[in-house]
């Protein structure tokens, strides 16, 4: 306990003063409020989750009996999760190569030095302030198949109507382009840091050298900034993974549960259909899912810093 | 940069910012619009008057919508900025047993997707009697380990010397971390503040899950609240509600973009 300890090092004369010499019990003080509301809010139901995916419960989330693997063995076999499962993987597969990709052409556009630059900095970074609940009611609206402008446009290059959020086929994309659009601001926002971090002594070297901008671009760009390109990567799946506020606006998971990804799959079974075993074993393999690309995260973004 | 180059650049920049901001514009221009119009797919309004406007106060309760949201963030973002900088403070000016342990603790804290845990923390709020309530809206963020990252590489900048020096003055460590290290700190806190308050003025499914009742529901509920009552008939009056939702984290952003990329850059990447 910290407390026992003040004072305890027998070698280190107490007065004398330094960073580290003062009783170790108020260092924990100053971390203690964030320390037990992690514990509270965080790491507690997280352990009580993973408990919970092991029990049949009643409506309330009390469990009732021991279930073993019983709740995943159900999921897995179930074709409702699975078709839950290949959403959610479509829906990151659509969302964060596109997202990134189109976030970082914007930030080498914005990082050229002209008049007014900044001007397209904001506008760019826009739609981090856009909420996910305003972006989902614009482009519910942007959809509508009679009076949204999407068929317009389509219509303008000579191609049929389609119906969107209402078709099978084309809900997840169309929740997909949505979020792609309301996360590029935050993505566009870090890359374009990350771009300006880069010494600008490299160009003009390479300049001088007389190097093409493509070869400049693979050379320098890309390596220097691999690890803001890493981090935004694995962010953008992390958030893609936990999407929830466009599929309850936009479609509710449907059609025919087309869009029914996890979170929002996990929120329907446990405030919808009072089924707490189940999602908590959803919820289990979603923290599974989320865990093992942070330590990647973790992991490579610790050896790429290295070479810059 | 040759001019032909330069033109060039100026023509992919005003595309791309348009594409990107077209929905806003868009949302912008129908929020002004009659029925009518909306339904014959115009994209600018005939007359721009408020009318949309004063009808989304008057048939949600807007107002008290985005009182309460305005509550809910600040409260939030000071929470957040207070604990955060308390726990930065300990990992970087004081020395305990388990500090080690307890870093590990707050890394870890980010492998947890928050909406893997919100059946337990239902229940706790519930059985704490929170549901419906601002406590239970806003305490359960205030600790947040990426923003105790964040200052405790801005407090890492503060020069050892100070600290020394106001030891051998006498100064308590807590009135050092008040009078010194927060006002040096100014610019790193308010970056901070700025992406706290725009995270938790967007909270949807949180707020979604613990309230039901008008007194504290904020305004992205009422939104989709506005947006599922009005859908047939009138969108010029959701766009409207749409737009009074975005303004004050537009604002934000338009005065803060510069900063947050800094801020944000040096959090993410070490």
């Amino acid at each position: 306990m910290p407390s026992l300890n003040m004072n305890a090092d027998p070698k280190r004369p107490t007065l004398r003063k330094n960073r580290f010499s003062l009783p170790s019990l108020e260092g924990w003080l100053y971390v203690l409020p964030s320390f037990l509301l992690f514990i509270i809010f965080l790491f507690y139901p997280m352990v009580r989750t993973v408990y919970l995916s092991f029990f049949y419960t009643d409506t309330q989330g009390k469990p009732l009996s021991f279930a073993g693997w019983e709740n995943f063995t159900t999921l897995l076999s179930s074709t409702s999760f699975l078709t839950s499962a290949k959403a959610t993987f479509l829906f990151v597969l659509y969302t964060v190569p596109v997202g990134v990709i189109l976030a970082l052409v914007l930030a080498l556009l914005a990082n050229q030095k002209m008049k007014g630059i900044g001007f397209f900095r904001t506008i760019f970074s826009s739609t981090m302030g856009m909420s996910v609940a305003a972006s989902s009611v614009i482009w519910m609206f942007i959809y509508n198949p009679s009076i949204g402008i999407a068929n317009k446009i389509l219509n303008f290059f000579g191609l049929a109507d389609m119906h969107f959020l209402l078709d099978p086929n084309t809900a997840l994309l169309s929740v997909a382009i949505a979020t792609i659009w309301m996360n590029t601001g935050f993505t566009f926002l870090i890359l374009l840091g990350g771009l300006q971090n880069i010494d600008s002594q490299l160009y003009e070297s390479a300049r001088i050298a007389g190097v093409s901008s493509y070869y400049s671009f693979r050379k320098i760009t890309i390596p220097m900034l691999s690890p803001t390109l890493f981090f935004v990567l694995t962010v953008t799946m992390i958030n893609s993974f936990q999407s929830f506020g466009q599929i309850d606006i936009l479609t509710k998971g449907g059609p025919t549960d087309s869009t029914n990804v996890i979170v929002y799959s996990i929120y329907k079974d446990a405030f919808i259909n009072y089924n707490i075993g189940s999602a908590s074993a959803q919820a289990v393999i979603l923290f599974l899912c989320v865990f093992i690309l942070t330590v990647i995260q973790f992991k490579l973004g610790e050896r790429k810093v290295h070479y810059q | 940069m040759t001019i032909g180059k330069k033109i060039f650049l100026y023509l992919l920049l005003i595309l791309s910012g348009f594409i990107m901001f077209f929905p806003i514009v868009y949302a912008f221009m129908i929020s002004f619009m009659q029925g009518g119009e909306v339904l014959q797919g115009k994209l600018i309004p005939e007359n721009f008057t408020l009318t949309n406007y004063i009808n989304a106060f008057e048939k949600v309760p807007l107002l008290r919508y985005l009182i309460n949201s305005l509550v809910v963030s600040t409260v939030i973002m000071l929470g957040q900025l207070l604990l955060c900088s308390l726990a930065a403070f300990a990992f970087v000016f004081t020395k305990f047993k388990g500090k080690n342990l307890l870093f590990m603790l707050f890394i870890s804290t980010m492998m947890i997707p928050w909406e893997a845990t919100m059946v337990p923390n239902f229940q706790t709020v519930q059985s704490l009697g929170w549901l419906n309530s601002f406590p239970g809206l806003t305490i359960p963020f205030f600790a947040m380990a990426f923003g105790t990252f964040l200052l405790r590489q801005q407090f890492k900048t503060i020069p050892i010397e100070l600290y020394e020096a106001s030891q051998v003055s006498g100064i308590s460590r807590f009135k050092f971390f008040l009078t010194v290290v927060l006002p040096i700190s100014k610019t790193s806190l308010i970056t901070l503040g700025i992406y706290c308050f725009l995270t938790a003025w967007n909270m949807y499914l949180w707020p979604l899950l613990v309230t039901n009742d008008e007194k504290v529901r904020t305004v992205q509920i009422g939104l989709k609240q506005m947006q599922t009552q009005e859908i047939a008939s009138e969108w010029g009056v959701v766009m409207a509600g749409v737009m009074l939702v975005i303004l004050p984290t537009l604002l934000l952003i338009f005065v803060g973009q510069k900063r947050l990329q800094e801020g944000l850059t040096r959090g993410a990447i070490k």
